[in-house]
């Protein structure tokens, strides 16, 4: 607590095997993750990248290894809800308003009526859904549900915000507004960021650090730093510098194996 | 609720239809005395109403209290079985063989077990009747349940209530009334079936019985389309409750 930055997540030999060791997902993976870094995990499917996020979020447990999330166990930390969690599809409840749905996590903490209300207009002003208070899930399109989700990973302020390919199944033009608004929450949360993707263009836009997998056994490839200038704009995607990072990524994915697997990503996902 | 009346049309054209061809074409090829014509049961019925009536009641409180104990049941045990996976894989499979069994079959035991004119021999079998439909749709909606929004919840360090309470069972609202839907016309016919075995001289199905073996098949069709009014209320009740379920449960 007294070092400055503050660690938010600390990973040391995480090893992550299934069916009884026949396959090994993840592979002793070191990892430390300061407090208002934006951090990006790509690689190819299979890589274990949900995974290892699942396993920060304690929803997984490791095989072995010690994970330290705002200085507790992972356990304590989902006990204490440290964190909220966005997935590939929205996961909203459709027989809750779009309110509702940002209330959820508010009423499991025992928020006052009155308390919740005021958090939910200041959420729905962040994602830009004011005025959608009273639809319903599947009145709204894909990015606005994804939005949704978002606001109600963040309605309680958790410090870590954990993401598992949220923009995944959008197509391109919504996925990059999208993009947009996310830095924007970032800027003004500041929440610790931890992102899956399968998009070069979208880790190398987004993040402070992207992290490349190889692929199973899942294993740190390489640690790339993202020397972007903050604030990201739009015209951050045709600076060159981005060209070259884009490209230094690629080769760094190449590097760690994924050229066989990655001609075969869906935006579904992997495990 | 679809409030169109022009959606009705079509349908009361067909039973219009329906009722004019049973009269005047079927009823006269088959005999009048086999299968009465329309008039003839309409007037069977508005001589006999009180009588009739009365005995539709007394039947539909068989069915009803069957209904609620046996889908009552049905939502215990699938909550069971879904919170404890092992105690359902081990009893499922039994319990699925057991919905294969003609039910009905046990009809003149439970008129043994209870006495034919005690209630409680027909809520047996309406209430086993009604079990294996809600049973089985009950358990499906409560693991219809995607495995994200689990872990959503647990996310927010919700347990195993929690879950039910805000997750599972509204998402499996819906396949609960699909199954009470199906339930309430077996337990109608449960009800009437029991009756048939013997049971209390208003009762519905001791009605049917009785006109039919004096050969009076006018008042015998009055009593089946008695029987059948109180099935479809009973229907139409609980796709209202439905209605009102499944939409209440966001204003909450």
């Amino acid at each position: 607590m007294t070092d400055a930055p503050e660690k938010v997540v600390e990973l040391e030999g995480v090893t992550k095997e299934f069916a009884q060791g026949k396959t090994v997902a993840l592979q002793g993976i070191d990892l430390t993750i300061d407090s208002g870094e934006f951090v990006s995990l790509i690689g190819p499917s299979g890589c274990g990248k949900s995974t290892l996020l699942r396993i920060i979020g304690d929803l997984v447990e490791p095989t072995s290894g010690k994970v330290t999330v705002n200085g507790k166990t992972a356990h304590q930390a989902r006990s204490d809800r440290d964190y909220g969690i966005v997935f590939q599809h929205a996961v909203l409840y459709d027989w809750r308003t779009v309110t509702k749905n940002i209330a959820l996590p508010l009423e499991m903490l025992g928020w006052p009526r009155a308390k919740r209300a005021d958090r939910i207009k200041e959420m729905l002003e962040l994602v830009e859904l004011t005025g959608f208070e009273s639809h319903y899930p599947w009145q709204l399109s894909g990015g606005m549900q994804q939005r949704v989700s978002i606001a109600r990973a963040l309605s309680f302020s958790p410090p870590l915000l954990l993401m598992d390919e949220p923009f995944g199944a959008l197509d391109e033009m919504t996925r990059e507004r999208l993009n947009m608004e996310l830095l924007s929450i970032w800027r003004e949360t500041r929440s610790t960021t931890i992102f899956v993707t399968h998009s070069i263009a979208e880790a190398v836009f987004l993040s402070t650090r992207v992290v490349v997998m190889s692929p199973r056994p899942g294993r740190i490839a390489e640690i790339l730093e993202i020397d972007l200038p903050q604030p990201r704009t739009a015209e951050t995607r045709e600076d060159p510098r981005f060209f070259e990072l884009v490209t230094e990524l690629r080769e760094s994915l190449h590097r760690g194996g994924a050229d066989q697997v990655f001609e075969k990503l869906a935006p579904e996902g992997d495990g | 609720m679809r409030g169109r009346a022009g959606n009705w049309v079509p349908a009361l054209i067909v039973f219009f239809v329906g009722i004019a061809v049973w009269q005047w074409v079927l009823s006269p090829l088959a005999g009048k005395f086999l299968l009465p014509r329309p008039s003839a049961i309409a007037k069977a019925f508005w001589d006999n109403r009180h009588v009739l009536v009365n005995a539709g009641w007394f039947t539909f409180k068989e069915a009803l209290g069957g209904f609620v104990i046996g889908s009552g049941a049905a939502i215990l045990v699938a909550l069971v079985f879904a919170r404890f996976q092992r105690v359902g894989s081990a009893l499922m499979p039994y319990a699925i063989a057991a919905s294969a069994v003609p039910i009905i079959a046990f009809a003149p035991i439970t008129n043994a077990w209870f006495g034919v004119l005690n209630p409680h021999s027909k809520w047996a079998i309406a209430g086993v009747l009604c079990f294996f439909p809600v049973l089985v749709n009950t358990l499906r909606g409560l693991r219809s349940v995607r495995p994200e929004a689990i872990e959503l919840m647990r996310s927010y360090a919700a347990g195993d209530v929690d879950i039910f309470r805000r997750v599972r069972i509204p998402a499996a609202l819906p396949f609960i009334f699909a199954g009470l839907k199906v339930a309430t016309v077996l337990a109608m016919i449960g009800a009437i079936v029991g009756d048939y075995f013997g049971g209390a001289i208003n009762a519905l199905g001791v009605q049917i019985e009785n006109s039919i073996s004096l050969f009076d098949f006018a008042l015998g069709w009055a009593a089946i389309v008695v029987a059948s009014t109180f099935g479809i209320a009973f229907y139409a009740a609980v796709s209202v409750a439905e209605r009102y379920c499944v939409r209440g449960m966001t204003s909450t």
